[in-house]
């Protein structure tokens, strides 16, 4: 069964997503949530470092999070969806287990 | 006797320095930092403000908090300058690393690299970091 890992912190302040990227099982989800949304941006420091990983997981960004914090127009890195509080629940759902890396 | 009321605060001014190194949102270190903030300008002391690090983010324009259920605060730093709170600098490597630019941000700010930052941060008598 897939699982689905959920990540809240800035990869630029806090090792959760690169640990994340290092431990999780390719073909697992991961969905950047709250400050964990900063991962999903082209043209930082930490952006290789993701973007090198895209093809090895399914990774979600929430859209709610990204409009927040103003980033909705900026451009995400290729490969990573935007979705909803709806397709939250459904990733929820779909994926036998979920680990918030809080 | 009644003291006399008097609204002009008289006692020493300071320089402070708000290190702003949080995104928002997130924590509630941003929002707490700013109301510090405006408390300190009340009292007439000499405030600037540094966003580093995730800091800068609390400044990107366009902020829209409708989806998340938590009040947008990003309106309040273009109010500052009301308060005679106009000293706000944004560290050039933090940016950088965020591959944001000073178009990003929704007031104006001086720009200094670390360098510069180190000798405004040390010209201070009061640094306070959130």
């Amino acid at each position: 069964m897939k699982m689905l890992h959920v990540v809240n912190k800035s990869p630029f302040e806090k090792s959760s997503l690169s640990s994340c990227l290092r431990v999780a099982k390719n073909d697992s989800g991961i969905l950047l949530i709250e400050d964990g949304v900063f991962g999903a941006l082209q043209g930082t420091s930490v952006t290789d470092e993701i973007a090198g990983r895209s093809a090895d997981f399914k990774i979600y960004v929430l859209g709610p999070d990204l409009a927040a914090r103003g980033l909705s127009e900026k451009p995400i890195i290729d490969g990573i969806e935007i979705i909803d509080y709806e397709g939250f629940v459904d990733l929820a759902v779909e994926h036998g287990a979920v680990n918030s890396w809080l | 006797m009644a003291e006399e009321f008097d609204d002009e605060f008289d006692g020493p001014v300071k320089r402070f320095l708000f290190v702003n190194r949080k995104a928002p949102y997130g924590t509630v270190y941003a929002l707490e930092s700013l109301e510090v903030v405006l408390i300190s300008a009340a009292f007439d002391q000499d405030v600037s403000l540094v966003f580093m690090d995730d800091g800068v983010f609390q400044i990107v324009k366009d902020q829209n908090t409708d989806g998340i259920n938590i009040k947008n605060f990003s309106r309040t730093y273009r109010a500052l300058e009301g308060y005679d709170v106009e000293k706000l600098y944004v560290e050039k490597e933090s940016l950088e690393a965020r591959g944001l630019s000073e178009d990003d941000l929704l007031v104006p700010v001086e720009v200094l690299d670390s360098k510069a930052l180190s000798e405004l941060m040390n010209a201070q008598d009061v640094v306070i970091s959130a």
